[in-house]
């Protein structure tokens, strides 16, 4: 294998995993205070679609990127307020913002088919870019794959050191006691889903404005349940969303190199993989049932009312 | 504010009120969303609601967008019923599509009687096989059955994709990715002159009757219910869960594959590279709306069938996108969400302060003192 095309693989593999690594980071937040939103995908849609008009009217990507965050949590707060302050369920309430977000983003984005805008400028780091080899294989993405990556080290350090991330997992392993003791459950679960809901905006915009730059109904393709798949693959724990994200992000890459690697197999299975490569994950990670049961908040997906 | 209180048992009333209420709520959202479109309220209503099913040609596809959403929400609801939570309905659909298809291709020049129900089993068959996947999955591997089946709803676009770009295109298509025109006897009956419903409306109908008594009549549907509402009582009472989740999702996979045979024996009439609007999504609302129950399932296909044809009819009359009807369907299964609170919870009435009817200065009974 080439330099080159090593390069170019390992570039576009960052450019896959980063909306992963993006949403699937943010619904891990939310799962480890309880909640679990199924609704990734539809967050991902609203956010790509705003992050796409607000950045083709202005022509400014990162007032776009800021505008998908805001728009994304707008469609959480939805969410928000019907599993936590009206404790509907959490699984048909999570379809329900999926399939609203798909409908919202048609709607929003009829009149934004087949433009597009200028792609998310590549930063260059100074001398470390200019490194022979290493310099465009590490050192030449764009901020947000850099952004993303530092996230998940802020969380994994919020959840693991901190106050917050401590009564953060409390309130996901049992709220009730969480709310004896005297700590705010509602609002910090209200929290933990909008913060889910940035992520998933920022994630689903650096598709419209960042990988594709151009607005397609429904381009999310199932990367917000991968998203969500990927938090049961990283057992909840922050640092193995890279691995699980970089993974998938490979494997999303495979169907657009498939050809130039030589594998003689139809576009369509290749781009079966990613869907594949899911399901045989979570049959290994969830095979054990211990796994699932030590890790996951115990909470996850059940309603709290604080007088019952 | 008022406050919530629990209702001491699930009120029975606000079960059926929810889903009126969610539906007002969604036509109330309309009429702003209109306006906000620049359209007259009143005048976007009936084009949407009432224009559609005015004739007789607009009922037979009322009937006939229905048809889908009543067999795949059967389905869904008796598995959410169970706690089995089927949402790949739409990949189902298209698998069951492929195979009643690829019998239908296989035999092009056959005219006898017996195709029709061999593709009608074929769909049936693919569709269930589908759905085993998770279900094996879920059973053996404890995966969970969300996700997977999800996944294999892309898995199946795909497959069905290249199948009409490859081995099932039409030779003699121009390179369209589709395969040829089903032949006549491949094709469901109409049932009536100048509609295009077909035999498969009245298949759903059964599917209606057959749920309902699966679920209120046969011991089956009874384990499945307690699972779902009471899953420590099931278990203690030996109930199977693996049972369950094999039941549901050969259910549902079966008949989400009849609707995919309804779809191409019908009013596609051949294989194409999207079978679907996403009926099997759809379906999840209507099976919520439709509180779980056969019968309801029956009225909120109607009344989501109409917003697929009212979304036709509006974007051709009044310019207005078709993809509003996705945003409504979203709407209201928000709405019903919301309205469900009150079905477990009550408003508490804020409590009113007494005031003794005392006066100052009376003698209080008893004590032989007065009130200060």
């Amino acid at each position: 294998m080439s330099p080159d095309l090593l390069v170019s693989l390992l570039s576009s593999t960052a450019g896959a995993a980063t909306p992963l690594l993006l949403a699937s980071l943010g619904e891990l937040v939310a799962e480890r205070a309880g909640v679990l939103n199924l609704g990734v995908e539809g967050m991902m849609l609203v956010g790509a679609v705003t992050g796409f008009a607000v950045t083709l009217s202005t022509g400014h990507a990162g007032l776009g990127l800021v505008a998908a965050m805001i728009a994304a949590m707008g469609a959480a707060l939805i969410f928000a307020f019907l599993v936590v302050s009206l404790r509907a369920n959490q699984v048909a309430t999570g379809l329900a913002l999926t399939l609203f977000g798909a409908g919202l983003s048609a709607f929003a984005g009829r009149e934004l088919v087949g433009q597009t805008v200028a792609p998310l400028p590549h930063v260059s780091l100074p001398v470390l870019s200019d490194l022979p080899f290493l310099g465009p294989l590490l050192f030449r993405f764009d901020i947000l794959v850099y952004l993303s990556l530092l996230m998940v080290a802020a969380v994994a350090w919020m959840l693991a050191r901190t106050r917050l991330g401590l009564v953060l997992r409390a309130i996901g392993e049992s709220p009730h006691s969480a709310h004896a003791i005297g700590f705010p459950v509602v609002a910090l679960r209200y929290g933990a889903v909008l913060f889910g809901g940035a992520m998933a905006g920022l994630a689903g915009a650096y598709l419209s404005v960042a990988s594709t730059p151009m607005w397609i109904e429904g381009m999310t393709v199932g990367r917000g349940w991968i998203a969500v798949a990927l938090v049961v693959f990283a057992t909840w724990k922050p640092r193995r969303l890279v691995l699980g994200s970089y993974l998938f992000g490979g494997v999303t890459v495979l169907q657009f190199h498939g050809q130039g690697l030589g594998l003689a197999v139809p576009a369509e299975f290749l781009s079966m993989l990613p869907y594949l490569a899911t399901i045989v994950v979570l049959v290994i990670i969830s095979r054990d049932s211990r796994t699932i049961l030590l890790n996951k908040p115990m909470s996850l997906g059940q309603s709290f009312s604080p007088d019952a | 504010m008022a406050r919530l209180e629990a209702r001491p048992e699930p009120s029975r009333r606000m079960m059926l009120v929810s889903p009126l209420i969610a539906a007002l709520a969604m036509l109330l959202t309309g009429a702003v969303l209109f306006a906000v479109l620049g359209q007259e309220p009143a005048h976007a209503f009936y084009v949407y609601f009432i224009e559609p099913i005015s004739t007789g040609y607009g009922v037979g596809e009322w009937l006939l967008k229905a048809t889908p959403l009543i067999l795949c929400g059967v389905g869904l609801a008796l598995g959410f019923r169970a706690n089995v939570q089927n949402i790949g309905a739409d990949g189902q659909l298209t698998v069951g599509a492929i195979g009643a298809g690829a019998v239908a291709l296989q035999f092009p020049d056959a005219q006898g009687p017996w195709l029709l129900p061999l593709m009608l089993l074929a769909g049936t068959l693919a569709g269930m096989a589908w759905a085993a996947i998770p279900a094996l999955l879920r059973t053996h591997f404890n995966t969970n059955e969300i996700l997977v089946s999800l996944m294999l709803v892309y898995v199946a676009y795909l497959l069905l994709s290249y199948l009409v770009h490859g081995p099932l295109r039409d030779p003699e298509g121009f390179n369209f990715p589709q395969s040829r025109m089903f032949q006549p006897a491949a094709l469901l009956p109409l049932l009536v002159e100048g509609a295009r419903t077909n035999g498969a409306f009245l298949l759903s109908l059964a599917a209606v009757a057959g749920a309902w008594f699966f679920c209120d009549r046969s011991f089956a549907g009874y384990r499945m219910r307690v699972s779902g509402m009471a899953p420590g009582a099931a278990a203690y009472a030996g109930f199977s869960e693996k049972m369950n989740v094999w039941l549901a999702f050969l259910i549902s996979g079966g008949l989400a594959g009849l609707a995919g045979v309804g779809e191409v024996a019908g009013p596609i009439g051949q294989l194409q590279q999207s079978v679907t609007p996403g009926y099997g999504f759809a379906a999840i609302i209507v099976a919520y709306v439709g509180r779980l129950h056969p019968l309801g399932v029956l009225l909120a296909s109607l009344l989501m069938s109409l917003l697929y044809i009212g979304g036709e009819t509006a974007q051709m009359e009044l310019r207005l996108p078709s993809a509003i009807t996705g945003l409504f369907q979203g709407l209201m299964l928000f709405y019903l969400l919301a309205a469900d609170l009150f079905i477990h919870y009550r408003f508490k009435p804020r409590l009113q302060i007494v005031v003794p009817p005392h006066p100052r200065g009376a003698p209080i009974p008893g004590s032989g003192e007065t009130v200060p």
